[in-house]
């Protein structure tokens, strides 16, 4: 085997590289900062859509948010700020029809998914020089961050957690038990929509490193990992949160050597830890049964 | 209320809690409440029982304000229910969250302190020291750092009781609480209610007639309209003009009490 020496006939080790160039450029120390801020999210508001088991509705307002960016590119406006305004607004749509009808949600948010995007893709159509801005919206470039964006995201950041923090048993017993929570006179309605309203914050800020396909993934997967091994919603969150960050960091330096697309590789990463850890918590939950079972024979013999 | 049903004597100093006025409710054109009075007085323990799908989980989800009657009037604790039902401790039939959920026993019986204290932060100690409380009378304190999913039938039963029980309830509702769980327990769950009834209103919905009435203090019968409300004893007269033809009654082992089955559904 030959394998110690292959990468270093290359000249660098690809990690020497990255950590390298981080010291130097200032655009990637940007990047490992935007993932590391979208981490938080994917970890608090990310737990939430997994116990809620929200995903598509998450998926549908990301995939809608292309509507916002595409009408602000056209106005001339920030397109983050469209696909703020966008998700807000298509969070707001999904929840109301949800609560007032139950039944007609997974279609409503089939069409929202659709119509988002086909705005989306004929305003930005109608506006010059669209192809990098469609490919790095819909695929994100964690690279392309202006550092001034940072800001933004910091700040939603902090209404998220504020946001949590500061309602966080309600929330809770939304997530939870709905029909218990409205019995107890907590307004079901309005912290189901704030949810909803959170996630679509979190979108955006996933958007900016991984783009709007792959949101629905940085959404999930920490979180779907974190639940294999921790039975709370905290721990979910706090475990969820250290992943994102992992996924995020450990994504951009495996990508930058080789050239490789940042935000598929961080998914990619996720993706595969997901399915180790789903494969590997199964087994270890089937041996403590076994081993319960052991245990019970002994005694009982 | 139909002929032949015995006289309900209700002691006249007491208040009503629940009042039911000539209640009526339909799920699209089919009714499944018609004509329904009911008045539930201070301190009683009463069983509902009926058929299923005779409207029984529909006329408590009224009570709880959960549906608004669409004729008639229902008062609880002389408000409306949506106003009361914070004074109203309520155990559903089945748990309606998934039993994967990642949440300790303590955390879910922490969820009926909302509405106590200041809306925004974490619960407080007086919170902690009550969840304890309720869960130490149910005699679960032991489940406290169990994960909810972890429990048998009869343990959640407990536990959700105690939810219930933190809220500091004066009307106890609990939808069918033993339907799955085993015959033991259902005589634990129940001597617990009995002493529970000690300080609270308690209306318990169930199949099992002659069971509960060895407990209760009055049954009030349901099929789409209030058959009867009874303080005598379960017999085979009322069994049968409940249910119709297809009901026979069979020992039940331990207990002493016959059981009437139903025959035209299962599950019991």
């Amino acid at each position: 085997m030959d394998t110690p020496t292959t990468l270093v006939t290359r000249g660098t080790d690809p990690m020497q590289e990255f950590f390298q160039a981080l010291g130097q450029y200032t655009f990637l120390q940007t990047a490992l900062l935007a993932g590391l801020f979208a981490s938080l999210g994917c970890g608090v508001i990310g737990t939430f859509v997994v116990v809620k088991r929200i995903a598509f509705m998450a998926g549908g307002i990301a995939h809608s948010v292309l509507g916002g960016m595409g009408a602000a590119l056209y106005f001339g406006v920030d397109p983050l700020l469209g696909a703020l305004a966008a998700a807000v607004l298509s969070a707001l749509l999904i929840g109301l029809v949800r609560l007032a009808w139950n039944a007609q949600e997974d279609t409503l948010i089939g069409a929202l998914w659709a119509i988002g995007m086909a705005i989306g893709i004929l305003f930005i159509a109608k506006t010059t020089g669209y192809t990098t801005d469609l490919m790095s919206f819909l695929f994100g470039n964690i690279l392309l961050v202006p550092r001034r964006e940072l800001w933004f995201m910091a700040g939603l950041d902090l209404v998220l957690l504020v946001t949590v923090m500061l309602f966080y048993r309600q929330l809770l017993a939304v997530t939870f038990d709905e029909e218990f929570a409205r019995l107890r006179g907590v307004p079901v309605a309005f912290f189901y929509l704030l949810l909803l309203c959170l996630v679509a914050v979190t979108v955006v800020l996933l958007i900016q490193v991984v783009g709007l396909i792959l949101v629905i993934a940085l959404l999930t997967l920490p979180a779907a990992i974190a639940g294999h091994y921790v039975h709370s919603l905290g721990g979910m969150m706090l475990i969820a949160t250290l992943l994102g960050g992992f996924f995020t960091s450990a994504g951009l330096a495996l990508s930058y050597g080789p050239d490789l697309p940042a935000g598929a590789t961080m998914i990619l990463l996720a993706g595969s830890v997901y399915v180790v850890s789903a494969v590997l918590s199964r087994v270890l939950a089937r041996r403590r049964v076994r081993r319960r079972a052991l245990v019970a024979r002994e005694a009982g013999g | 209320m139909s002929a032949g049903c015995a006289e309900t004597r209700v002691d006249s100093r007491k208040q009503p809690v629940i009042a039911i006025r000539d209640l009526g409710f339909s799920y699209g054109e089919s009714p499944v409440l018609e004509d329904v009075d009911l008045e539930i007085l201070d301190g009683e323990f009463v069983g509902l029982v009926g058929p299923n799908a005779g409207g029984k989980s529909t006329l408590l989800r009224l009570v709880l304000g959960l549906l608004e009657p669409q004729r008639g009037s229902i008062q609880v604790l002389g408000q409306a229910p949506r106003q009361a039902v914070r004074r109203v401790g309520y155990v559903p039939q089945f748990p309606t969250f998934p039993r994967d959920f990642p949440i300790s026993v303590e955390q879910v019986v922490l969820t009926g302190r909302l509405g106590f204290g200041p809306m925004l932060g974490w619960y407080r100690a007086s919170d902690r020291a009550a969840a304890r409380h309720a869960l130490a009378e149910v005699e679960a304190l032991d489940l406290a750092n169990r994960r909810i999913g972890t429990l048998s039938g009869g343990q959640l039963q407990r536990v959700l009781l105690a939810r219930a029980l933190v809220a500091e309830p004066l009307i106890l509702i609990l939808d069918e609480p033993t339907a799955n769980i085993d015959q033991r327990m259902e005589g634990d769950i129940f001597d617990l209610l009995a002493r529970l009834n000690a300080r609270l209103t308690i209306l318990v919905v169930s199949h099992d007639i002659a069971f509960i009435s060895g407990y209760v203090g009055r049954v009030a019968c349901l099929n789409r309209t209030l058959v009867c409300h009874t303080t005598k004893r379960v017999d085979g007269n009322l069994i049968h003009q409940l249910y119709g033809d297809n009901v026979r009654q069979v020992a039940h082992a331990g207990s002493g009490h016959g059981h009437a089955h139903h025959l035209g559904h299962q599950g019991h």
